[in-house]
């Protein structure tokens, strides 16, 4: 078996008397598209931010790129490849996508303590990050202030941050939330392009978009994994079907 | 340069401002070059905490430590070149401004530093509160400290010297102050367009961005409020010579308000916001004290006015929202 990218062994955390994640193993293989879907408060938020680093878990262990990034903080984590985006788009607002991704860029580059040069005539770093943003479509957009994007848009930014940070796997926190119909139709398109990258661990809601792209699915109820397999396995499992997938299977 | 709207803003300013003594000189009223120089040093002053507080909105509420630590530095190399008794580890004191401002930078430099690596670890309110702390205790520091004047402070007799020219006439100080301010303004705009500029001002937008990137903000807003305490630090021995006078009102809480505020009057985050507020503030405390010794009410007022009605300050209003690239 090739070496899972990710792997989550016996991860435990509690919020006082609440086990918010139990005992939670999960692996990311090469290429995959793995989906974590769940019903609200069933801890998949808890679950990422201890894979980020923002949370600390209280027991287990989360290998990533063959190393134990359990202890590391947010920043050293990001550095080692693992690319992530948000619920709520989070970016940087006064800057314009293009500055974004630079930032991105420089981070990569281990350049940020460059105090003289101007980075907007700093033409590699510039066409480093419009080669991105022309990946998610946003070139003719490069240039506006983030914050004047549309929310579809930031998630597009925020994935070709991600790009370029040459992330060895990306962790994608609903990024269908707030979408329409058609913009959920062609970030599926190119999330499918995006597993040859690197596998992503998709956290999302929408049913049609997870059945279309996963590889593999889990399913979290009450901090717990009840069932991890494929597409089909998945929407035959009886505990499935009663804790969470009802009508939509 | 591309010639914007903002950039003939800024010319302007910097060309009144150097207009000013010259103007003064040929009328024979060198008050006017005092007042120009005060404006000048205040904007250095603000320029530095415009580093930390308007690219990487770090609300500092203690650089009045680091402006009178800076006052100090020239107050006490000054006195011990002038009675010869050796400082430290024997090295002597110093007449010279260069030196002195060298000092001024390390010594503000490195005590923002340890200062910025404690109150860092804490932000919003928690961090105005522990930067404040801190300058209160360099504040009381300085009055119980009797070798250089408590309370009452410290003269300097004579104005300290810059090789060929004569630091004593008005007009040379003001130019001398008035180039190291334009070096500032240049350190300023080329931080704010570099790589760590970008970093730092990332860092106010988005902390959760930044880290998500890999770059830790901590290590960004350090070095960003060491500088910005090292620049501060430089104006201060500046304010100094200008007043030939150090005393522990250059450390109180008061000046780290004034600093803030004549940021917010000229535009946070902006190029010249911290000379326009300078002058703004100057201005008024002439004009207004002139009037009346209740000048701060209106002062109080003006600035009500600015953060209700027009938050990008005096810059905002007649160059427009800020451009970030």
């Amino acid at each position: 078996m090739v070496e899972p990218v990710l792997q989550i062994s016996n991860l435990v955390k509690n919020f006082g008397a609440l086990r918010a994640t139990d005992g939670v193993t999960l692996d990311l293989r090469p290429g995959e598209i793995h989906a974590l879907i769940g019903p609200n408060g069933a801890g998949k938020s808890t679950l990422i931010h201890q894979i980020c680093g923002t949370l600390r878990q209280d027991s287990g262990s989360i290998r990533f790129a063959g190393q134990d990034i359990g202890s590391l903080g947010v920043a050293d984590r990001a550095r080692l490849g693992l690319g992530r985006t948000f619920q709520v788009s989070s970016i940087a607002p006064d800057f314009s996508g293009l500055r974004n991704v630079m930032l991105a860029v420089q981070a990569k580059q281990g350049s940020s303590f460059r105090f003289f040069k101007p980075v907007m005539r700093d033409m590699s770093l510039i066409n480093t990050a419009m080669a991105m943003l022309e990946r998610v479509g946003l070139t003719a957009r490069a240039r506006i202030p983030a914050a004047e994007l549309s929310h579809g848009e930031r998630r597009q930014l925020e994935i070709a941050m991600a790009l370029a940070l040459g992330s060895k796997a990306f962790l994608l926190d609903e990024p269908m939330a707030g979408m329409g119909p058609e913009g959920s139709k062609s970030l599926t398109r190119f999330l499918d392009t995006l597993r040859q990258e690197a596998p992503i661990l998709l956290v999302e809601h929408d049913m049609d978009a997870v059945f279309a792209l996963a590889d593999r699915i889990s399913v979290l109820v009450y901090g717990r994994i009840i069932a991890t397999g494929t597409v089909e396995e998945i929407r035959r499992d009886p505990t499935v079907r009663t804790a969470y997938l009802g009508d939509h299977a | 340069m591309i010639l914007t709207r903002e950039n003939l803003i800024n010319f302007i300013l910097a060309a009144m401002l150097l207009a000013v003594p010259f103007a003064a000189n040929a009328l024979g009223q060198p008050f006017y070059s005092t007042l120009a120089t005060r404006i000048a040093i205040l904007a250095l002053a603000a320029t530095g905490l415009n580093l930390a507080l308007g690219l990487g909105g770090l609300v500092s509420f203690g650089h009045a430590a680091f402006f009178g630590i800076g006052g100090y530095v020239a107050g006490i190399l000054a006195a011990h070149a002038f009675s010869g008794d050796p400082l430290l580890f024997g090295l002597s004191g110093s007449k010279q401004m260069w030196v002195i401002w060298i000092v001024a930078v390390i010594v503000s430099g490195l005590v923002g530093l340890a200062i910025g690596a404690i109150s860092l670890r804490t932000s919003g309110v928690y961090f105005i509160m522990i930067t404040l702390a801190f300058a209160q205790m360099v504040y009381y520091f300085a009055i119980s400290w009797p070798a250089y004047g408590g309370e009452d402070g410290l003269s300097i007799l004579v104005r300290n010297q810059f090789p060929g020219v004569n630091t004593m006439r008005p007009l040379t100080f003001f130019l001398i102050c008035y180039v190291v301010l334009l070096l500032a303004l240049s350190l300023f705009a080329l931080i704010r367009a570099s790589r760590f500029g970008t970093a730092l001002q990332a860092a106010r937008q988005n902390e959760v961005r930044v880290a998500t990137v890999g770059i830790q903000p901590y290590r960004i807003r350090l070095t960003g409020f060491a500088i910005s305490a090292a620049v501060t630090g430089l104006a201060g021995a500046l304010f100094a010579d200008l007043n030939r006078f150090v005393s522990p009102s250059m450390l109180s809480w008061h000046m780290s308000g004034e600093l803030i505020v004549l940021i917010i009057l000229g535009g946070t985050g902006r190029l010249f916001g911290p000379l326009a507020g300078a002058a703004l503030y100057v201005i008024f405390e002439f004009a207004l004290g002139g009037l009346t010794e209740r000048w701060q009410f209106f002062l109080g007022l003006i600035l009500l006015v600015v953060v209700l009605f027009a938050r990008g300050g005096l810059l905002g209003l007649l160059a427009g929202k800020a451009k970030h690239g």
